[in-house]
């Protein structure tokens, strides 16, 4: 109890200094934070994906798209529960700051695989129904205001016009990671128009979204269909959608790896800062230290004060962090709403936040405890007497 | 009184010199006297004389070159650095120039702070502080910082802290030396004291002739050598 009311005490002898160091680390466990949650948010697609859930796509690219006609043949696969036609649309709404994913699809075998997805069920007919019918997340319905009924209009990128639907749906996340801003179209319709517009384009399907009846499948199902289209005129590359997004991010995978280095760098920084800041404490508290080892206190002793006090203000600076990350993050995560479907701090980056102060109380008291261990008495006392 | 008899102090050829770049300053050459059981002794000499090396080297906290000091029946340069400071703790009491005391305790707290490397209890700990406090007559000022404190009534704490640990052996480096007179003279009254009712030993540097008139003994170091002072009273 002495030794640690005497550690706290010591922390806040220079109050200024304490409490700048103290806020130096907050803001570093704040951005610290911050930075971890994009990196995680960036790879919470992954994590939210179903192991039951495969993509066969065209071997070649992404880009490029398959034939309508490889749809029924997947479908006898054996395993194979379900096959959507799917499709990239890439409409814009208003222009384009205001983005939000849409997918033309094929509802009907669309919907039962994506449990996550929970629309009414009036709505989900009503959807299935209409073939200018619309589905779409909760977040993206509250950020433009739309009330079901309503014609939300899209301006086509890789299909030109413009292109109407109708809010016929809306769907709510099951969990909170659950990305709410998706928007739903269908297929049918695409193709319908395309079959006027540009027919060369008609009968095309960018990937097919495929539910197995279960996981250990997957991959069996995966090496078949590939077998099935080897050879043919748009060979497969069929993989769990885990892994399909996992090829997406990678895309990104220099940017997260930027991002990555920064927050350690951030560490770093303030590392440097409270070493300095223990150094100057430590050295104005040498002839204190060779009184004490006077009196018969050990190294271990005077290690315990040190690492103590470097400690303290490290944990104080890190709850703050902590504490200010929440509030920081659901602003952050409501100004780039588009951009980010959950932006939710995740226990883990708590626990590297924790981690990261841990660290920076531990290397910041090496020194200092090291030279006042090593001081001999008679030349501490020198310096003050 | 045969000091020869009860000496609690026996130096023997005691010689330590620094070492300045690449030249060695020798300080104490060959020293060898006794400090007697209860005894008040006077180190004097010019300033640069050795004195504070001699009573470093007495109290454990520095090493000699060669030489034996046996206190007690302990031969302290034999001992190992952490074996040394366990000596400290159980058998020296250190009055220094300038107090030390630590800013940020009371002085309750100060005068506690040796006794936290003994086992006693918290509430056994309050009572020795409240007797040690008493005797140095700041009972009343257990509360108040360093820094609320006289110069004279900090040097009080100090010897408060001093004597907490019922020490064999007490080492005063001019504790008066940054005293005014009236303070020096209480300071120095309270160590006759202590001298006097508790029988504690006694080993005072200072350059104050009336500081020295206290003790029984008074040595003057004097290039590396010890002389008796000729008015040495008992
Ligand atoms: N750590 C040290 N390194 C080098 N020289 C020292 C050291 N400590 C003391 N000295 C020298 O030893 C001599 C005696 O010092 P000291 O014992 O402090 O004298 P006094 O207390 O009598 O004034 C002085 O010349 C001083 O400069
Ligand atoms: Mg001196």
């Amino acid at each position: 109890m002495f030794i640690l009311k005497l550690i706290f005490k010591n922390a806040f002898r220079h109050k200024l200094r304490t409490w700048l160091t103290i806020s130096g680390i907050t803001i570093a466990i704040l951005a610290f934070g911050l930075l971890r949650t994009v990196i995680s948010t960036w790879y919470s697609g992954v994590e939210s994906s179903s192991a039951t859930r495969l993509i066969t796509r065209n071997s070649i690219s992404l880009v490029f798209f398959l034939p309508l006609s490889y749809e029924e043949k997947i479908r006898h696969v054996p395993g194979v529960k379900y096959v959507s036609r799917d499709c990239w649309f890439g409409g814009i709404y208003i222009d384009e700051k205001h983005f939000f994913p849409n997918f033309a699809v094929d509802p009907k075998n669309y919907l039962p695989l994506v449990p996550e997805f929970l629309v009414p069920d009036d709505q989900q007919a009503a959807f299935i129904r209409d073939r200018k019918g619309a589905l779409a997340g909760r977040k993206i319905v509250e950020k433009y205001h739309w009330k079901i009924g309503d014609t939300i209009a899209l301006k086509g990128t890789i299909f030109p016009g413009t292109w109407e639907f109708v809010l016929r749906a809306i769907y709510h996340g099951r969990e909170k990671g659950t990305d709410e801003t998706f928007f739903l179209l269908h297929w049918d319709y695409l193709n319908e128009r395309l079959k006027k517009t540009s027919p060369h384009r008609a009968d095309q399907v960018g990937f097919y979204f495929i539910g197995v009846t279960s996981p250990n499948l997957a991959s069996e199902v995966s090496q078949s269909i590939d077998k099935m289209f080897r050879n043919s005129l748009a060979e497969t590359l069929t993989e769990t959608e885990k892994a399909f997004q996992l090829g997406f991010i990678s895309m990104s995978e220099a940017i997260v790896i930027a991002i990555q280095m920064v927050s350690f760098v951030v560490i770093i920084i303030i590392m440097a800062v409270m070493a300095n800041t223990m150094a100057m404490t430590a050295r104005e508290r040498f002839g204190e230290y060779a009184v004490m080892k006077t009196l018969g206190f050990s190294a271990r002793h005077l290690a315990v004060l040190i690492f103590g006090e470097s400690m303290i203000i490290a944990m104080i600076g890190c709850a703050a962090g902590v504490a200010a990350t929440f509030p920081v993050a659901k602003a952050f995560g409501q100004a780039l709403d588009n951009y980010f479907p959950s932006f939710n701090v995740a226990t883990e980056t708590i626990y590297m936040d924790i981690g990261a102060a841990v660290l920076v109380g531990l290397v910041a008291a090496i020194v200092p405890a090291w030279r006042a261990i090593q001081i001999r008495i008679a030349d501490g006392l020198r310096r003050i007497g | 009184m045969n000091s020869e008899a009860q000496a609690i102090v026996e130096i023997r050829n005691l010689s330590k010199s620094y070492r300045r770049g690449s030249q060695i300053v020798p300080v104490l050459n060959k020293l060898t006297f006794d400090i007697g059981k209860g005894e008040f002794l006077a180190l004097m000499g010019p300033s640069g004389s050795g004195k504070s090396t001699l009573l470093n080297l007495i109290a454990g906290i520095d090493k000699a070159d060669s030489g034996t000091i046996i206190i007690g029946g302990i031969d302290i340069t034999t001992l190992s650095e952490s074996e040394l400071a366990h000596w400290r703790a159980n058998n020296v009491g250190f009055i220094f120039q300038f107090y030390n005391l630590i800013p940020v305790l009371s002085a309750f707290e100060n005068v506690e702070l040796p006794l936290l490397l003994t086992g006693l209890s918290r509430r056994e700990r309050a009572e020795h502080v409240n007797v040690a406090l008493s005797i140095v007559g700041l009972a009343d000022r257990m509360e108040h910082y360093p820094g609320q404190l006289s110069g004279g009534q900090q040097q009080r704490v100090a010897i408060a802290r001093a004597i907490i640990t019922d020490p064999v052996i007490l080492v005063a480096d001019e504790p008066t030396g940054d005293l005014d007179r009236v303070s020096a003279r209480e300071i120095l009254d309270l160590m006759e004291r202590l001298n006097a009712e508790s029988g504690k030993t006694i080993v005072m540097v200072t350059h104050d002739p009336r500081a020295a008139e206290k003790a029984h003994v008074i040595k003057h170091l004097e290039k590396g050598v010890l002389n008796v002072h000729p008015e040495t009273h008992f």
